[in-house]
């Protein structure tokens, strides 16, 4: 059972607080998505949760350690990443870039132990891209991409997954196989946050919804009882109507 | 044996060729045979100080100064995730023959021979870290190229100056030396001063080059998969800073050297950049001791420099490569 707990977050960049005193926590078995319109500091929550920025008041642990001292590969073990952008420098063969997920338990491109080989070509199975493993990342469309990234972060076999926007550029049907795949990783013990914009589509996945806007987390809770009209106007100054969990947007405030 | 350990292998045994088919031409006519025995020791004193005083040495550090760039090179390409970046092109190579004439200028020099190559990777160093700090404010990597003109320009009209105002003719055509760079006349005295430098250099990038291979990501995953990224930063930027002040040390500044090789071999290592590394080094090498054997077969009354031709090779590629990426990433 892995557990991360953020508590009384405060994020601050060039004298402007990006997230104010947030606390939220992720574990196993849980897929949670992080909604909020843009600016809300919703990357910025994930970077202190992964340990990437420090945050200016507040601790996060994982597992019970403090984020803050533990070493990059202990951290990477434990919490595998998928930042907003994810540019590819080289065009390398897929199963290299998802062995990059291996980085952390010491993996050297091009001489990979069996334990590792046995990781990648699991992740790889999993993300449905075995007929893909060959191919140069150049030769392949948004959506293998896609594919090929939530591989690369599995393929760590960290217990916890953070994903910032995974969904972004896709279409409808690669949306929800990028989803599916969180969501397998779920139900076999994993415990995921995922940024989602499209509200409707989230509940369709999310144990729970993590409200942001302004820097602050305003609600936290199943998507039932959090899911309401009122919220969605005061959170996206968006008109919406919510029936259930079928949401219609109406139009901008 | 692995695609890549039968690739270096390959390399290693041409560089051996070039090098020691090197050893047969120069200024002074010797038949193949009187070469062959003074190699091995059983010539006459006369053709063995040709071959191992003069001949060998030059082959030599032709080799290591374009193992060296090339390794530069292909370690700096790695962690600016450009395959443009290069010692020469950001102004690495210029910076460090800047500092190098500067002490030879003043006469530092007289202090310790050591003074020349630690100046030289004095400039070096200060220019990688320039271009490192540069690299994490701005991110576009047209930017990072021309601050390295910038900084190119600067070292040539601070050269100018040094020239300008050379107090004779013997240190002007020195400091012509420096800015064009050669490899003739080295001894292997002038390659054992500056071997240690280049043994840390090439060490510091080659244990750090599984860094390179996770910033393939881009910075941030790279970051998130467990790498280090300010200390990759600083060790790749001294590395490549130590290794090319010390090649520029030996040979001057020679330009465009290590972009064309990690060109080529990147296809063959799955463009991954650590793997890029070390056959980089090694074709780089290659290219160079060629290229010497070019200098000196061409029937030119003044003997053309080893960086001008260089250059006329490099710089036609440099701009190929560029016309052939995709804008896409800046």
């Amino acid at each position: 059972m892995a557990e991360l707990n953020a508590r009384k977050i405060t994020v601050t960049a060039k004298e402007v607080r990006l997230v104010h005193d947030a606390s939220i926590d992720l574990a196993s078995g849980e897929l949670v998505v992080l909604l909020g319109p843009n600016g809300a500091g919703k990357t910025s929550l994930i970077r202190a949760m992964v340990g990437l920025e420090t945050p200016t008041t507040g601790q996060v642990s994982i597992c019970g350690d403090v984020m803050r001292l533990l070493n990059p590969l202990q951290r990477a073990r434990r919490l595998s990443y998928l930042p907003q952008a994810r540019p590819l420098a080289w065009p390398s063969k897929v199963r290299d870039v998802v062995a990059l997920g291996r980085y952390s338990h010491g993996v050297t491109i091009g001489r990979l132990r069996g334990i590792d080989v046995k990781a990648v070509d699991r992740a790889i199975a999993s993300c449905d891209l075995t007929e893909l493993a060959d191919r140069n990342t150049d030769t392949l469309s948004g959506g293998e991409l896609a594919r090929v990234h939530c591989a690369r972060a599995f393929a760590t076999e960290a217990p916890l997954f953070i994903a910032d926007e995974p969904t972004a550029a896709l279409d409808p049907r690669h949306q929800f196989r990028v989803m599916n795949l969180v969501r397998s990783f779920v139900d076999a013990g994993g415990g995921a946050l995922v940024v989602l914009h499209d509200i409707q589509f989230a509940t369709k996945f999310a144990s729970r919804f993590v409200w942001m806007k302004a820097g602050r987390i305003v609600a936290d809770g199943s998507p039932k009882e959090t899911l309401t009209a009122d919220r969605i106007s005061s959170i996206y100054g968006v008109k919406a109507k919510v029936d259930g969990f079928h949401v219609e947007m109406e139009g901008a405030l | 044996m692995s695609d890549q350990g039968r690739l270096n292998l390959i390399l290693v045994v041409a560089s051996a060729a070039a090098i020691f088919a090197a050893c047969f031409i120069g200024s002074t006519p010797l038949p193949a045979e009187r070469v062959i025995a003074a190699f091995f020791g059983t010539g006459i004193s006369g053709d063995q100080l040709v071959v191992w005083s003069i001949r060998l040495p030059r082959a030599l550090s032709a080799f290591l100064v374009g193992a060296a760039l090339g390794l530069s090179g292909a370690a700096l390409q790695g962690l600016l995730r450009n395959p443009l970046a290069e010692p020469g092109v950001l102004g690495v190579s210029a910076s460090a023959s800047l500092a190098a004439t500067f002490s030879l200028y003043y006469g530092l020099v007289a202090l310790s021979p050591l003074i020349l190559p630690i100046s030289a990777i004095i400039g070096a160093l200060a220019a990688t870290t320039l271009l490192a700090v540069a690299a994490i404010r701005t991110r576009s990597v047209v930017t990072l190229i021309l601050i390295g003109v910038g900084l190119s320009s600067f070292a040539g009209a601070a050269m100018s100056l040094l020239m300008n105002l050379a107090p004779n003719p013997f240190s002007l055509s020195d400091m012509i030396n420096w800015m064009l760079g050669s490899v003739a006349n080295r001894s292997l005295n002038d390659i054992a001063l500056v071997l240690p430098f280049l043994i840390a250099g090439a060490a510091t990038l080659l244990v750090t080059s599984r860094g390179l291979s996770a910033l393939t990501l881009g910075e941030e995953a790279a970051a998130g998969v467990g790498l280090n990224l300010r200390r990759q930063r600083i060790l790749t930027v001294l590395g490549a800073g130590i290794t090319t002040g010390a090649s520029v040390a030996l040979a001057g500044a020679i330009g465009f050297v290590g972009i064309v090789a990690p060109h080529i071999v990147r296809p063959f290592v799955g463009y991954d950049p650590a793997r890029t590394l070390v056959p980089s080094a090694l074709l780089s090498g290659l290219i160079l001791v060629i290229a010497d054997i070019g200098v000196r077969v061409a029937p030119t009354t003044n003997e053309l420099k080893l960086g001008v031709v260089a250059a006329l090779i490099g710089a036609p590629a440099f701009a190929w490569i560029a016309m052939q990426r995709r804008t896409v990433n800046g």
